[in-house]
């Protein structure tokens, strides 16, 4: 079925010429050899069918209605070997550890800072750094729960850090339900494949959540809440997948209310304490009290009670300081300083408009360079210089010089490409691939084995977002005696 | 919010089988909207049935068989905004798709399949999809699925998403509060449909009463059975010929019979009962007790009596108490007035600025 497949000049997870194949991919080549074209077609579209059914959907607003579209899915699974991911689990567990360490340092001493391994302008105007939170104590010191590092690999293969996702990183309700779709259209690849599961992830998450309830809490199981924007957030299947793999209420902020520097949901049976908030709505939007006023997703008083230690928010407020893309570019010498170590996981190569000399740089490379904005995300702010107009290049200058601390240039990396059911042709062609996997910190710092492979589903896309053409494959990450 | 509101007392247990007023009241609707779905298909698919062997074909004739079906609906004005002439085409078309408000088919499955998205955490997968199924069996459904001999099969098909929910409920969902609601929500609904399906008769039959115990009214007495599913149930009890008082008795008055006004109405009852945590037969608040007093009125009337009063007159009344047993229920366990958001973000700024003054 793949004899026709060129891997052309990119890395190619699959193949390391035309009709070779690695070695971690060979019985699934052998399996997917004895399916047609049309059998594949097939169930292609049936795996699509059953996202519908399911209701696995995000809401586009595109007019007054709201679409439901599904997150298109490809069958052919994308594969580590156990060598690779021991490797990214390590560098992941290591990156957070040190991220974390960061984040109580500029909440606390600031000695990071003080020390000037980074230069103090940059944290003090990050968007998201809140000077409302200095000397604040967090359960157990964590202030990253839940952590979706994108990861990308270059032309020779290597894996790179592209993003940290500190804040509230989306898509584990479609790492799992992908393996079960998968598993349906094509249980037999899973035979003796030594696949390793990820279904313990809800599990994992809901323990974490409930490690890190208040110290002062004193009863015999904590409260744990999905606090969500509401059923009109395109990601609300996911809130409430997880609420369902965890069993644990979801609420919108009307649910809530704050009395004593206590949160409590509105039940039927009276109000009743809450411990800990898995949120998913960003820091701006979760109390009008202390930030936006405008906000009716929130509910007010809700920092009061966090600051007084009677609930806990998962993840804590000013996490996103370490997602702006300036800090990202110090986050080598940030493993360096708090671990003593050398980073696992490479960053890619990173030039900060606001040094002099890098904005030279930039300036002067804008047609080679990748520019991004610090604080956007999904895509969006971006220039991809070598594919983008004179004009788009000429307004990108002017908004460098206005603001450089809020650009960034990277050189682009042509990411790796993996074979793809191409719909408009029915054959196989490479499509470029990232991966985010999710690490979650509680009594430890675990990597769920698998992730989301985003898959840029149009011909040459390097955008693998979903809201701009993305789908995304099974991550099949294998066990030692598979390799 | 009143400090004396019971509602904003602290629950009795710290993990007292949490259910958030809103997840109760969206089980409630999602579960009420399916059923009104299922009664709509029903009326309409027996209508339709019946509109095949009628003899005259006029407008006003039309109009006289097919307006009443409307007004059960209380969509007769949004109607008449779009259509010009109510027939066997023009109604079904309302009724099955461009009603708003509840009022159709697709806009009550659409209400359900929108509550059960926001309550997905609490039901089962399997409700869900059915739920969603029955979603996109309808949304791009064509006109044409229900002209001449598609309806049978079309509206067939909505029962079925519907029986197959309650099923489901029945088999995949755990019996706790949010049954309760469900349940509820579900009966009072019925209740009301079948006393609707009722007047509709009463809108036929009263103008010309010359005509009652001919050939088409036996027909249409027949027709109000079966868009109940009662006309078997009705022949096993009564064993004799459709009779239209009897047909009132039996949907009204059945305590056996699962569509009966009053056997939905002691359901109602049962499940009040249960949501409210009190003992089976009390009946405390005014509120409860007005209740009390319809339950007691449905168990001990003589159909002669609600004929000699006006059928129309008493089916009315039944309509008013389900409304009234409804809102009590409502506002009592489901509704919590929203925060007034300008008064709390004062509130907790207060609060925040004597945290601050006590530490310096």
């Amino acid at each position: 079925m793949l004899e026709q497949y060129d891997p052309g000049e990119f890395y190619d997870e699959m193949f390391t010429s035309p009709g070779g194949v690695r070695t971690h991919y060979q019985s699934i080549a052998e399996r997917l050899g004895s399916v047609s074209h049309d059998d594949f077609e097939k169930k292609q579209a049936a795996v699509e069918l059953a996202f519908m059914r399911r209701g696995v959907t995000f809401t586009v607003y595109s007019d007054d209605q709201g679409t439901e579209r599904i997150f298109p899915f490809d069958c052919v699974p994308r594969i580590i070997p156990a060598d690779e991911w021991a490797h990214i689990e390590k560098g992941l567990i290591q990156r957070l550890t040190a991220l974390n360490l960061f984040l109580h340092d500029i909440y606390h001493e600031q000695k990071i800072l003080r020390e000037r391994i980074i230069p103090p302008q940059y944290v003090m105007s990050a968007r998201h750094f809140r000077r409302e939170f200095m000397h604040f104590e967090v359960p157990k010191n964590i202030y990253v729960h839940i952590c979706g590092s994108d990861l990308i690999r270059d032309k020779d293969g290597r894996y790179l850090v592209l993003e940290d996702n500190l804040r509230c990183p989306s898509g584990a309700s479609y790492m799992l339900e992908n393996r079960a779709a998968l598993r349906r259209a094509f249980p037999d690849l899973f035979r003796a494949a030594g696949v390793r599961p990820v279904e313990g992830y809800g599990a994992q998450l809901l323990k974490n959540l409930q490690y890190v309830s208040p110290d002062k809490f004193g009863g015999s199981q904590p409260n744990v809440v999905l606090l969500t924007p509401g059923v009109y957030n395109s990601a609300y299947f996911e809130h409430a997948f997880l609420a369902r793999q965890m069993g644990i209420p979801i609420v919108e902020g009307r649910d809530l209310v704050v009395r004593d520097f206590k949160v409590y949901m509105r039940t039927t049976a009276g109000l009743v304490p809450v411990d800990v908030i898995y949120r998913r709505i960003d820091d701006d939007f979760l109390d009008p009290s202390v930030f936006r006023s405008d906000s009716l997703l929130g509910v007010p008083g809700l920092v009061n009670a966090c600051r007084a230690g009677n609930v806990t928010l998962a993840n804590s407020i000013g996490t996103g300081v370490a997602d702006d893309k300036v800090i990202y570019a110090w986050v080598p010498k940030i493993i360096r300083y708090y671990l003593g170590e050398e980073p696992i996981l490479p960053n890619v190569d990173t030039y900060l408009a606001s040094e002099a000399s890098d904005r030279n740089y930039i300036l002067e490379n804008l047609d080679k360079l990748v520019v991004k904005s610090a604080n956007e995300a999904g895509g969006y702010g971006m220039l991809m210089g070598p594919w983008a107009t004179k004009a788009e290049i000429a307004e990108f200058r002017e908004q460098i010089l206005a603001n450089p601390r809020n650009f960034i240039g990277q050189p682009p990396i042509s990411l790796s490409r993996h074979p793809t059911w191409a719909q408009d042709v029915s054959d196989f062609e490479g499509r470029h691939i990232d991966l985010r996997p999710y690490i979650l910190y509680g009594d430890k710092v675990t990597v769920t084995p698998g992730g989301l492979t985003r898959v840029a589903l149009r011909r040459g896309s390097l955008v693998v977002n979903s809201s701009q053409g993305g789908g995304s494959k099974d991550t099949w990450v294998l066990s030692e005696k598979a390799a | 919010m009143s400090a004396n509101d019971p509602r904003e007392q602290l629950a009795a247990h710290r993990q007292a089988n949490v259910m958030l007023s809103r997840v109760a009241a969206s089980l409630y609707w999602m579960s009420r909207y399916l059923e009104r779905a299922e009664n709509i298909a029903r009326l309409l698919d027996v209508n339709l049935q019946i509109s095949v062997d009628f003899d005259r074909s006029d407008e006003q004739f039309l109009e006289e068989h097919w307006l009443p079906v409307l007004r059960s609906s209380g969509s007769e004005a949004q109607f008449f905004e779009v259509y010009k002439t109510a027939d066997s085409t023009t109604v079904p078309e309302f009724l099955t798709f461009t009603a708003g408000d509840g009022c159709s088919i697709r806009a009550c499955v659409a209400a359900a399949r929108e509550n059960a998205r926001q309550v997905r955490d609490q039901i089962s997968f399997e409700m869900w999809e059915v739920l969603n199924d029955a979603w996109l069996f309808l949304k791009d459904a064509a006109p044409e699925s229900i002209r001449g001999a598609n309806a049978p099969g079309f509206y067939e098909q909505i029962k079925r998403f519907s029986h197959l929910f309650q099923g489901l409920t029945d088999s995949t969902f755990s019996r706790n509060e949010g049954y309760e609601f469900i349940q509820f929500g579900k009966f009072l609904e019925r209740a009301d449909k079948t006393s609707r399906l009722l007047d509709i008769k009463y809108h036929i039959l009263l103008p010309n009463l010359n005509d009652v115990g001919g050939a088409v009214d036996t027909l249409q007495w027949q027709a109000v059975l079966r868009s109940t599913s009662a006309l078997e149930s009705y022949r096993r009890f009564y064993v004799q010929e459709i009779v239209p008082w009897k047909v009132a008795e039996f949907l009204l008055m059945s305590d056996s019979f699962p569509r009966s006004v009053r056997y939905c109405v002691e359901q109602c009852d049962h499940f009040m009962h249960r949501i409210a945590d009190i003992p089976a037969g009390d009946y405390r608040t005014p509120g409860e007790r007005r209740f009390g007093r319809f339950v007691q009125n449905l168990r001990f009337a003589a159909i002669e009596e609600i004929m000699n009063g006006g059928l129309h007159e008493y089916l009315t009344g039944v309509q008013a108490e389900l409304e009234a047993v409804g809102s009590l229920v409502y506002e009592s366990f489901m509704y919590h007035p929203p925060v007034d958001m300008a008064a709390e973000i004062r509130l907790h700024q207060q609060e925040q600025q004597q945290q601050e003054y006590r530490r310096v």
